[in-house]
């Protein structure tokens, strides 16, 4: 079935993917060397570094950088341990409940940020509670624990039962069964649950634009510059931000290649 | 629930259960219950809340049925979110069918790593990406001219086009990576033997692989229109004035007008409107939940 021409085809269409993917990036990164004051690659007015220094001196920024991995961290403390109970819980039972406990899980994945965010708001609201970064974690964690449920359940999948039962005819305690035969089990989930939790919640900005009171993150605070007037600190932070989790990216997928080759 | 406490003991038994009841009730159907309700109550000065004025009323949903342009907005974000969604898929599956079927095994890894780059960058700085490239004196318009296929700068941002344009290239993996682990399930013999069988190409898409591509079609489409109305990023950095997204709406009376009420009532409706569609969407392809949500 597969005739030269058809291939030939095929592969140009991921080239020509690949580069709609990336090219924009790369016009976007070069701009952020770029000594004009309008963000662009053309006309090229000289290579410069000053859109670099300009966005080091920016105290709002570090400031909105913090903020932003202080609720990425607290996200990810909140929704592993979360997910994972869901997984756990939802493994054990069956038939209608576990239907709905399952749609009320994964509701919110589809749900908008928008709704997630201002539910969130008007709910903490009536109990008093004033808007700040706290509420962004619990809108964040609405949706991001449902991504650590189903990465759990799929790994829970081929987990071999009658591992537990052994241990505790053998003595084990409750408590050692959960830390020494189900945990270790479910470490890479929790592991790839983590990453996705850290990433999601930086990236987020939909929940956290509602709910965030009058604190910075890392989006809301390039929203604002990007509204107010657009400079290419704006490409200086994108090329660091893409720099940081390429290399990210890089290394656990690196790390990942050798510990295949050496299980192979 | 009595295998969890015969495994795991009473106590860490009901903490789990503490956690998750914590997260659904505390975290999502109360809010969104809350929700609900206060788009039924009219927007007040402090001092009248609680008080003889504070009644249910359909007042805050009457708001937007008696508005002309709000209701062109919102039909305008369900029409385009729709064509966004066509046009992902249609990017998005010739090529989902040649990674799973066609590319060998070797260079999966390499080519994956380059087509998740862009989900590793915030959503904010691709649509700025756009947001220079289609500007009046961006790269785009400079470059076309240079090489003489216009001689005046186009004005890209006009319409809905660059609104498209933008939500295309932020959604489209979230198409492409459900339909690839879709068709990567196939048994390469069924292919093989509907081609033995003398079927012509296009039948063998049409019969054998877009139908086991249905859940990964439905879970892209869904993800993909679901971001796609429900984004603010985009529409604000690409749109024009002639052109307003219904989060913008929403936006407005949270923030300018700083009515609540009125502001669920509209979140409430873009709820609906996700929930109607991922509905759809699962009675046209006959999907469960389980199968979207993966």
């Amino acid at each position: 079935m597969t005739t030269k021409k058809s291939d030939f085809l095929f592969r140009l269409y991921l080239v020509i993917f690949l580069a709609y993917l990336l090219l924009p990036l790369i016009v976007m990164g070069g701009a952020a060397f770029n000594d004009s004051r309008f963000p662009s690659v053309f006309p090229w007015a000289g290579f410069t570094l000053n859109w670099f220094v300009e966005l080091w001196n920016d105290a709002r920024l570090i400031n909105s950088f913090k903020n932003t991995i202080l609720v990425a961290l607290a996200v990810v403390l909140l929704s592993v341990p979360i997910g994972a109970a869901a997984a756990i819980l939802i493994n054990s039972i069956g038939g209608a409940t576990r239907s709905i406990l399952y749609g009320l899980m994964v509701a919110p994945i589809l749900t908008p940020g928008a709704v997630i965010g201002i539910s969130t708001l008007l709910f903490w609201n009536k109990l008093a509670v004033p808007l700040g970064l706290h509420l962004a974690v619990l809108g964040q964690v609405s949706y991001i624990a449902a991504f650590v449920m189903l990465l759990v359940l799929a790994r829970l999948q081929s987990f071999d039962r009658s591992l537990e039962e052994a241990a505790l005819d053998l003595g084990a305690s409750h408590s050692m069964v959960l830390r020494r035969i189900l945990l270790p089990h479910l470490y890479p989930a929790l592991g790839a649950g983590a990453v996705i939790a850290f990433f999601q919640s930086i990236e987020n900005f939909n929940i956290t634009l509602f709910t965030r009171g009058p604190y910075d993150t890392l989006t809301v605070y390039v929203f604002s510059k990007v509204r107010s007037g657009i400079t290419p600190t704006i490409n200086a932070l994108a090329v660091i931000l893409i720099a940081v989790t390429l290399t990210g990216a890089l290394v656990v997928e690196l790390r990942r290649r050798r510990v295949q080759a050496k299980s192979a | 629930m009595n295998d969890l406490v015969h495994r795991y003991g009473t106590a860490l038994t009901l903490l789990m259960c503490l956690a998750v009841a914590f997260w659904l009730v505390i975290l999502v159907i109360v809010p969104n219950l809350y929700l609900f309700e206060n788009s039924f109550r009219p927007y007040l000065p402090v001092q009248d809340m609680g008080g003889p004025k504070d009644v249910y009323t359909l007042k805050n949903y009457l708001t937007f049925f008696n508005s002309p342009i709000h209701i062109t907005v919102f039909i305008s974000t369900v029409l385009y979110s729709s064509i966004v969604t066509v046009i992902c898929f249609v990017l998005a599956y010739p090529l989902a069918y040649y990674l799973s079927k066609k590319v060998s095994v070797k260079s999966l890894p390499a080519i994956f790593l380059l087509l998740t780059v862009p989900l590793w960058v915030s959503e904010i700085m691709r649509s700025f990406a756009w947001f220079i490239i289609l500007s009046l004196r961006g790269p785009l318009n400079y470059l076309l001219i240079n090489i003489e296929v216009i001689d005046k700068p186009i004005r890209w941002m006009t319409g809905f086009r660059s609104v498209i344009i933008g939500l295309v290239y932020t959604y489209v993996l979230f198409m492409l990576f459900p339909i690839y682990n879709a068709i990567q399930s196939l048994d390469t013999a069924q292919i093989e033997a509907a081609d033995d069988l003398g079927a012509p190409w296009w039948r063998i898409h049409w019969r054998v692989i877009l139908p086991h591509a249905k859940p990964g079609i439905a879970s892209g489409s869904v993800m993909v229109f679901m971001l796609s109305a429900g984004s603010i990023l985009v529409p604000t950095l690409l749109a024009s004035t002639n052109s307003r997204w219904f989060t913008e709406i929403i936006q407005q009376w949270m923030f300018e007008s700083l009515d609540w009420n009125t502001g669920a009532a509209y979140a409430f409706l873009l709820l609906i409107l996700c929930t109607v569609f991922v509905t759809l969407v699962m009675r046209i392809f006959r999907v469960k939940l389980s199968d979207i949500a993966k």
